[in-house]
């Protein structure tokens, strides 16, 4: 019998609902069937833990006296976007140090950025704040230094146009040299592979059609609560799908949403990816009510169901060239080796599996427990029925 | 002829800048009969040195060519003092494991923990760059 959002959390309430991990229902399911599986399950939690790029936080740092509308903003030495309203600023997680040398001596470490500065924010750490401005009648000020902490802030929160990929590339490099990319060192002729997804724990391959996960979803952000709010950039559901409906490329992605101040370090960690840059990862964790045998049935997924594309990160990817050298599991990827044109390569994960495990067992402990209770999304974000299909750039003029 | 087997040592050799200028292991090679590979080194003149090497000899050389060292005023640590897992900076992503030539680096696959075997490590330091979490160092 189909249940509801609400009577799973009048469960919740009552210390009654029958929680488990993404991993926790394959067993299950297995040893009981699907049908009472779906009738004795309420939720099933989901994790993720990995360098999620557009990712960022607004704040809001108080008016000084005399005023000051910021024009320039940097946040140890990090610039940051200023250019919301008077002291309404936005930090990027992949934003630079003003003075890093990059890639001038190659490969560049990228020691601190955007990422780091929101990490240090949330470890509680002082933050030098440096502002300049060109002045108004209504607010003189030019200049101001200071130390900010998050406590002193007005408003802080994290606030991610896309994370959450629903499935990713598989890199190597087919080049006779080593390469420095977002998905880490690649060594030449094949010489290693990696890939960033938490496989069947991961919380859009444990709902690949999006029947429960919409704009209005509660989660587990950063370790503490936030929100779905869109449909992440790059959305793109409609891509080649298994028999089982999981996406054999790079699919869905959302935007989320939550209060910075009550995160931890431990779920938002600066990322420095040598020669490439910046960047923050992120731990998230959506729960998934289960309403129906159908929608249970997408929580049994298992690695070795879930296929990706290697992709060449030397010549391919860099020239915008969608080629794949061929497929493989996330089975295979998290054992440690893959085979590629005959050749078995060594494998890394950029996505930490033994940390999204730990984010589905909290999420499944603070919902036992009655701290967290499920939110009904407001709105689907767009499936494969939208046509959506992703634009590339048409240089003009 | 010497029967005594050969044994392996891996040092690290911290010495002071006034003894920089002294060639130390043309030393050990010739006056204790000893195997020299150098792991790494860094050795810049009006500073202190450092020089990671593998000592291969009979057992008593290796002891003689010690009390050399120390008597120049070289210290000597062994090998895995000088590389660092930071545990706590660590987040288990496995980026290194496919970077780690030895092994010294490794997961548990079923829990999906990595580990850190000192024992194992030759120092060639490519999983320092391979860590976005800066979980790894190295002092030298």
């Amino acid at each position: 019998m189909p249940k509801t959002i609400a009577e799973i959390n009048e469960k919740i309430k009552k210390g009654e609902a029958v929680v488990v991990t993404a991993e926790e229902i394959i067993d299950l399911t297995e040893k009981k069937g699907i049908k009472k599986a779906a009738r004795e399950v309420d939720v099933v939690t989901t994790g993720t833990f990995g360098p999620m790029c557009s990712s960022g936080i607004y704040f809001n740092f108080g008016h000084s006296k005399p005023r000051i509308k910021a024009q320039r903003v940097w946040l140890n030495n990090v610039p940051a976007y200023a250019g919301l309203a008077a002291v309404d600023i936005y930090l990027g997680a992949t934003e630079l140090r003003e003075d890093d040398p990059a890639n001038t001596v190659y490969p560049g470490a990228f020691s601190y950025g955007g990422g780091h500065v929101i990490e240090d924010l949330v470890r509680g750490k002082s933050i030098r704040l440096r502002v300049v401005a060109y002045g108004t009648d209504c607010y003189p000020r030019k200049e101001l230094e200071t130390l900010i902490n998050i406590h002193d802030l007005n408003e802080a929160v994290l606030f991610n146009p896309r994370n959450v990929y629903q499935n990713y590339n598989v890199a190597v490099n087919l080049s006779n040299k080593i390469i420095y990319t977002y998905m880490g060192i690649l060594q030449p002729k094949l010489g290693n592979a990696t890939y960033c997804s938490a496989g069947q724990l991961s919380p859009l391959l444990n709902d690949p059609y999006y029947k429960t996960t919409g704009v209005g979803t509660r989660i587990f952000l950063g370790g503490g609560v936030g929100y779905v709010v869109w449909q992440g950039t790059q959305h793109n559901p409609c891509v080649v799908r298994t028999d089982k409906g999981l996406p054999k490329y790079p699919a869905a992605t959302l935007a989320v949403l939550g209060d910075l101040k009550g995160m931890s370090p431990k779920w938002l960690r600066g990322v420095s990816m040598t020669g490439y840059g910046v960047s923050l990862a992120i731990g998230i964790g959506v729960p998934i009510p289960i309403l129906n045998e159908e929608i249970l049935s997408y929580t049994t997924v298992r690695d070795e169901e879930i296929y990706a594309q290697v992709v060449d990160y030397s010549k391919d990817y860099p020239e915008g060239r969608a080629k794949s050298l061929g497929e493989v599991n996330y089975g295979q990827l998290r054992s440690g080796k893959i085979t590629i044109a005959h050749k078995e390569i060594p494998t890394s994960g950029l996505s930490s599996y033994a940390r999204a495990r730990e984010i589905a067992q909290l999420l499944k402990e603070w919902i036992i427990q009655g701290r967290f209770l499920l939110s009904e999304p407001v709105q689907p974000i767009p499936g494969p029925e939208s046509s959506i299909k992703p634009k590339l750039l048409k240089e003009k003029g | 002829m010497d029967q005594t087997p050969i044994q392996k040592r891996r040092i690290v050799l911290t010495f002071p800048k006034e003894t920089v200028n002294q060639p130390i292991t043309y030393h050990l090679v010739k006056d204790y009969d000893l195997m020299i590979n150098i792991l790494r080194a860094k050795v810049s003149p009006e500073e202190e040195g450092k020089l990671v090497i593998e000592l291969s000899g009979r057992a008593r050389d290796i002891k003689k060519a010690i009390t050399y060292l120390k008597d120049l005023g070289v210290s000597i640590q062994p090998l895995a003092q000088d590389i660092k897992w930071l545990e706590d900076r660590c987040t288990h992503c496995t980026a290194c494991i496919s970077i780690c030539p030895s092994g010294a680096l490794s997961v548990d696959r079923k829990e999906m923990f990595v580990s850190f075997d000192s024992e194992k490590c030759i120092l060639c330091t490519l999983c320092i760059p391979a860590c976005p979490f800066k979980a790894i160092e190295i002092l030298l």
